[in-house]
């Protein structure tokens, strides 16, 4: 029978020749993930367990990025969870500020995920790894505590769903704007269930960071996975973070799919996703004096090198709307230094932007960035939901970067073409 | 179980059920004080121990956080009836053990205030006030399984005994 990258995977893990959608599998992890908000309860269901250790110490990732820095005391206390939990059982990916960054941009970086892994992590954002021709996928805190001490998780094979994408990128849009069409396309839970495969000449043309932004973003059309085929690029990326070539699978033939998508996507626009659902998107043209009294750039989504080069080359010798918070979230610890080697974050900050340690931060409405009533952010985020960024009555509109960079010079959303 | 209905609209997301600024903490009573805030700010105030939430697609879609069906345990919801749940929350509904039902006819034709009573076992969601009966799509056996031991953790205790 045909299979797809993602089912071979799963079967792999499964320890089975094939799978087909449906079928309820327990299947061995190679990368266990948990963050600030969703460790403390993962360890207090392992307590409840009664197992003496981990299944392996070496493939537990444990990153407080949500509230961290700790941004009040009770934030402390789930962190301090975390670190004790940590260092009780031995457990070494335990990341502490200053070697930390937004686990999603943190994991990738360092090499701790290659081609053909499986990975869950109680993040709904875990299915960024696909860009990397990994099955990967969100979970919650119980899962995680069942597998930190088994090893394993359950799975139900999903359905899968194939986008391809055909023609060539216009200027200024980005591989952002093609996961916020997808989900513009198919609704906030067109993929519901399903694995999100993601092919065709614009793909193996985008970066791999690229790639990690489209991924990312699988779980806002509701889907388990997205998963992109490792081809030479991913190939060179896990090369140069020593992560291990792992195995490289390919999609057959003659696999099963419930939908394919085609699409010509030289005709789209940068978009802009409404609030309060990221399908709720639009071209950038059709945004008509939208006033925006912030603009956040980064995130697990955005906060790659590639993305604060785009939002440096758009804000450089311009001055930020004087009306207006611009607020810079770079992924990583590393992209960090990056930026002051190649003076963005000079840059940046001459242009009247703060830029910040890696956090998820207001991303999530938990800090360092908060809306106030009746306030409205254009964001480079995933989420656009009510209350995502503060205030119930607040509003989040998402972008690719260069859109957010642009809208806050104008002070309103615009395109950078409009500058 | 039986108890008073409050409805929900399509893609209730986890950021209404229960918003992050208050998941510095994963005390259930605590989250239970803040739950559905966004969707109906006086909701908490207004439901009573053992009511039903009946809502439409996609219940629980965004985030992973585990604190959105605990909340909705803690604050006394007896079970959630929904068009369909987004893939996580079903998970982490199962996992902990928050009864969860997916019927899209008594989603459509329960109305906010009506009286149902519910028979986990059988699927079975009888309205009292219309006298009309639903059955809920099955759950395949091993969740069953799961729902019967309680949960995931109990269910690994019991296997490991084995």
């Amino acid at each position: 029978m045909s299979q797809t990258i993602t089912q071979k995977i799963l079967a792999k893990h499964a320890g089975l020749k094939k799978v087909g959608p449906g079928q309820l599998i327990s299947c061995k992890v190679d990368l266990v993930l948990g963050n600030d908000i969703t460790s403390p309860p993962a360890i207090k269901q392992f307590a409840k367990i009664g197992v003496r250790k981990v299944f392996d110490k070496n493939k537990i990732y444990l990153v407080p990025d949500h509230f961290t820095p700790a941004k009040d005391i009770k934030s402390a206390q789930q962190v301090k969870m975390m670190r004790e939990f940590a260092k009780k059982y031995g457990i070494v990916n335990f990341f502490e500020i200053g070697c930390m960054g937004i686990e999603h941009a943190l994991l990738p970086e360092m090499g701790a995920i290659k081609a053909g892994d499986l990975v869950i992590g109680a993040d709904s954002h875990t299915c960024t790894y696909g860009a990397l021709g990994a099955f990967s996928t969100g979970v919650g805190s119980t899962d995680m505590a069942a597998a930190m001490a088994t090893g394993e998780v359950w799975i139900k094979v999903p359905e899968q769903l194939k986008f391809v994408f055909k023609g060539n990128l216009a200027k200024w849009v980005e591989a952002k704007d093609l996961i916020l069409y997808t989900i513009g396309q198919i609704g906030v839970d067109g993929a519901r269930y399903m694995s999100m495969e993601f092919t065709g000449p614009v793909i193996r043309k985008l970066s791999v960071e690229g790639r990690l932004t489209i991924a990312n973003m699988a779980i806002e059309a509701g889907g388990k996975n997205g998963i992109f085929e490792a081809d030479e690029k991913t190939q060179a990326y896990l090369k140069k973070t020593k992560a291990g070539q792992g195995i490289v699978y390919k999609s057959d033939p003659g696999a099963n799919y419930k939908m394919v998508y085609d699409w010509d996507v030289s005709k789209i626009e940068p978009q802009v996703a409404f609030p309060h659902l990221p399908s709720n998107t639009n071209p950038v043209s059709k945004c008509k004096n939208i006033k925006i009294n912030q603009s956040v750039i980064g995130s697990c989504t955005n906060g790659r090198i590639e993305d604060m080069r785009v939002a440096a080359k758009i804000l450089k010798n311009k001055k930020i709307h004087r009306d207006l918070r611009c607020i810079i979230l770079p992924g990583t610890q590393e992209i960090s230094m990056q930026m002051i080697r190649e003076g963005i974050t000079e840059t940046l900050i001459k242009a009247g932007c703060v830029v910040s340690t890696p956090t998820c931060g207001p991303c999530l409405g938990g800090h360092m960035g908060i809306l106030a009533e009746g306030e409205r952010s254009i964001a480079t985020t995933n989420r656009n939901f009510v209350g995502r960024m503060g205030h119930p009555k607040s509003e989040v509109y998402l972008s690719n970067v260069a859109v957010a960079a642009a809208s806050a010079i104008a002070g309103h959303i615009v395109s950078p073409e409009a500058l | 179980m039986q108890g008073k209905v409050w409805k929900f609209g399509d893609n209730i997301d986890t950021d209404l059920i229960i918003p992050a600024r208050y998941l510095n903490t994963s005390d259930p009573s605590e989250l239970a004080e803040h739950c559905m805030e966004d969707a109906d700010p006086n909701w908490v105030s207004k439901k009573e121990k053992g009511d039903f939430i009946v809502a439409g697609e996609n219940f629980g879609c965004g985030s992973s956080r585990e604190h959105a069906p605990i909340a909705l345990k803690a604050a006394g919801v007896s079970a959630i009836i929904a068009k369909s749940f987004a893939r996580i929350f079903y998970r982490n509904a199962i996992n902990i053990g928050l009864p969860i039902m997916e019927s899209e006819e008594a989603a459509n034709e329960i109305k906010e205030g009506d009286k149902i009573e519910v028979d986990l076992a059988k699927g079975e969601i009888k309205n009292v006030s219309s006298k009309m009966i639903y059955y809920a799509q099955p759950f395949p056996p091993f969740m069953q399984k799961l729902i019967k031991a309680g949960g995931l953790i109990n269910y690994i205790k019991k296997s490991k005994r084995r």
